[in-house]
């Protein structure tokens, strides 16, 4: 039962800056846990805690219940994917492979069988004897991951390790990590700034920002509650349209307190009618982003000059310039105080 | 095409390239060719006349014993200077990267030494160990060493390495710590986490990658032991005790200079020459195709 435990860790460095300010996570066993937010937010800074790559200032991190504060990297059973792969450049893939586990003084025999099954595993048998400098980015990928698999860890970590991909073999290897976590019930932490990303991998996803954790739980119902502006505009992509109440026509009840009012662009509706209680906003289209099955309306308010966005299905025609009566459902709008907090 | 530079008078390239031709030919050109005609001419002991000989300056030279142990002593002499200076300049580059306050004194004080010149370098060591005088002579001699590089080869041999060495550590030292910061960190960590210790991930990986910079500085110090050492042992032994320490740059020096056998010298530095020329082409080729990993 690998089970990951992060109780109030704090990361000060010597100048006092605070990187991770008090952040308690729970990760369940076999779970893969995915720590969005944006650059500088603390989400690697606290992955490399759990690799002990850096110092825990405060706080405490514990793999299957033991206390690893001040457990070296090495003995904490964990295999780290790096976003530049730190694959080693003077050894084959074999060798690259094999490393860690010739470092535990595994058989020999015992690393050929893990190493080959590992490699059929990531299809990378045909390149066992090549140098990783003769691979492309995918297959050092491929290796990178392989490295960590054949160790057979409690822990997984992953630093970004989809980012110096393009986008479809990205989009591939997403999919493949995912079905890989599944079948090896490795419990794992993926750091990633791809909200994409974030959304599709995870088990439990935690959102940070400026080193704290602003939610965690279930990708989708963060999506469907987020429980601040801030995660409301970072999660869901475009991000979700965030206006002043008083800009609005709204029929039906304002909570107390409500200082900004968010809808998604996928709930907004251009023509027909919205339910009781719904919103009605004009707006001035600012241009049309097709792409494809679907597009992408930029519009602003008149009143207030708030920027929206609409998803509407297939191709909109429309000259920049044009009117539009946007209505969102009342069920689908999210209200938030003057902090930014959900109400 | 682009990128190539017309001049509009056919004259100017050459005269803009003129002061640097000249250096070289004045200093590289006239003095080596001057040495190729000598090394194949005797001179009478007036030096009156010269007679061209051929080959025999060559076919003498190589067939002195004096001078095969010339050989030896080089060998030996620039083997362990080399050596040295490599291996005590990896360990200092690799424990200033640990230094995590005041890195850019003890880079700067490691460096030092390179700014002092060969022949006071030998002056320092030899006060230090002379033996009549020197503060680590009393020493040695105290705790029962019987330190005397005048009279014994080995002692001799030992004193001019060292100094020689000790001045070109701060050059590898430079290096090293240039090539260590090439090397990116997460390699580093992730062998960290694939279980191997500290010494482990010295040997696996990082001296592996430290390698291109090893090699070069293999070459460099190498020449360094053959060609700039002659300070050095011209201020500490000059030589001796008997030939113990006469290197091949010291024997041309000492025949041609003190013993006035021209035609021998100008044959033995035709044969430094090609020594040169060997290493450098070696150092020019592996620069070239410098290993490149990643």
């Amino acid at each position: 039962m690998a089970e990951v435990d992060l109780k109030a860790v704090r990361k000060r460095y010597p100048n006092g800056m605070e990187a991770v300010k008090g952040v308690s996570i729970a990760i369940p066993d076999k779970a893969l846990c995915v720590l969005v937010g944006p650059s500088g937010c603390g989400k690697s800074t606290l992955l490399r805690m759990v690799a002990g790559l850096e110092t825990i200032s405060e706080g405490e991190i514990s793999i299957e219940g033991r206390v690893v504060n001040q457990v070296s990297p090495t003995d904490r059973d964990i295999a780290m994917v790096f976003q530049n792969y730190a694959l080693y450049p003077h050894m084959k893939v074999y060798d690259n492979m094999a490393y860690g586990l010739r470092n535990r003084g595994t058989p020999k025999a015992e690393i050929d069988r893990r190493v080959r099954e590992a490699a059929a595993t990531l299809e990378l048998g045909h390149l066992l004897d090549r140098r990783p400098r003769e691979l492309s980015g995918g297959q050092r990928q491929r290796v990178a991951m392989g490295r960590a698999i054949v160790r057979q860890p409690k822990v997984f970590l992953f630093d970004e390790p989809l980012s110096n991909l393009d986008a479809k073999l990205r989009g591939q290897m997403r999919v493949e990590i995912k079905r890989l976590q599944r079948e090896l019930g490795v419990t794992s932490l993926y750091v990633t700034h791809d909200q994409l990303e974030a959304m599709t991998l995870a088990d439990l996803l935690v959102v940070m920002n400026a080193g704290e954790v602003e939610q965690a739980g279930d990708p989708l119902e963060i999506y469907e509650k987020p429980a601040s502006i801030f995660v409301a505009g970072f999660i869901g992509a475009p991000p979700m349209n965030l206006i002043d109440p008083a800009s609005a026509e709204l029929s039906g009840p304002i909570p107390a307190g409500a200082a900004k009012l968010g809808f998604r662009p996928e709930d907004a509706i251009l023509d027909g009618f919205a339910s009781e209680g719904g919103l009605k906003i004009r707006a001035i289209l600012d241009g049309v982003e097709p792409v494809g099955a679907e597009s992408y309306l930029h519009a602003h308010a008149p009143a207030g000059g708030a920027r929206m966005i609409v998803r509407t299905a297939g191709r909109a025609r429309m000259e920049p310039g044009t009117e539009l009566e946007i209505r969102a459902p009342a069920e689908k709008l999210h209200w938030f105080d003057a902090a930014g907090r959900r109400i | 095409m682009s990128g190539r530079v017309v001049f509009p008078n056919k004259l100017l390239p050459y005269l803009l390239l003129a002061p640097q031709l000249a250096i070289t030919a004045v200093f590289f050109y006239w003095p080596a060719s001057q040495a190729l005609k000598q090394s194949m001419q005797r001179e009478d002991p007036f030096g009156l006349q010269t007679t061209f000989v051929g080959l025999a300056n060559f076919r003498r030279v190589l067939a002195d014993p004096n001078y095969l142990n010339s050989v030896k002593v080089t060998a030996v002499f620039s083997l362990s200077t080399a050596f040295l200076a490599l291996a005590l300049a990896l360990p200092l580059a690799v424990m200033a990267e640990k230094v995590v306050r005041g890195k850019g004194i003890y880079r700067t004080l490691l460096i030092w030494p390179y700014a002092v010149a060969p022949a006071i370098a030998g002056m320092l060591w030899l006060f230090l160990f002379n033996p009549a005088m020197g503060t680590f002579s009393y020493l040695l001699r105290a705790n029962g060493v019987a330190w005397d590089p005048l009279l014994k080869d080995g002692q001799a041999m030992g004193l001019v390495v060292a100094a020689a060495a000790w001045k070109q550590i701060s050059y590898n030292f430079l290096f090293f710590v240039a090539g260590l910061q090439a090397i990116p960190r997460s390699l580093i960590e992730a062998a960290a986490i694939d279980g191997a210790s500290g010494p482990k991930r010295f040997w696996t990986i990082v001296f592996p990658l430290l390698a291109p910079t090893t090699f070069f500085l293999l070459v460099v110090n190498t020449v360094y032991a053959f060609f700039d050492t002659f300070g050095v042992i011209h201020a500490v032994t000059q030589g001796g005790p008997g030939k113990a320490t006469e290197t091949l740059v010291y024997k041309v020096y000492n025949d041609g200079f003190v013993n006035l056998q021209l035609g021998s010298s100008a044959a033995q530095s035709v044969i430094l020459m090609g020594v040169v020329i060997l290493l450098t082409a070696i150092q020019f080729r592996y620069v070239e195709r410098k290993v490149h990993y990643g």
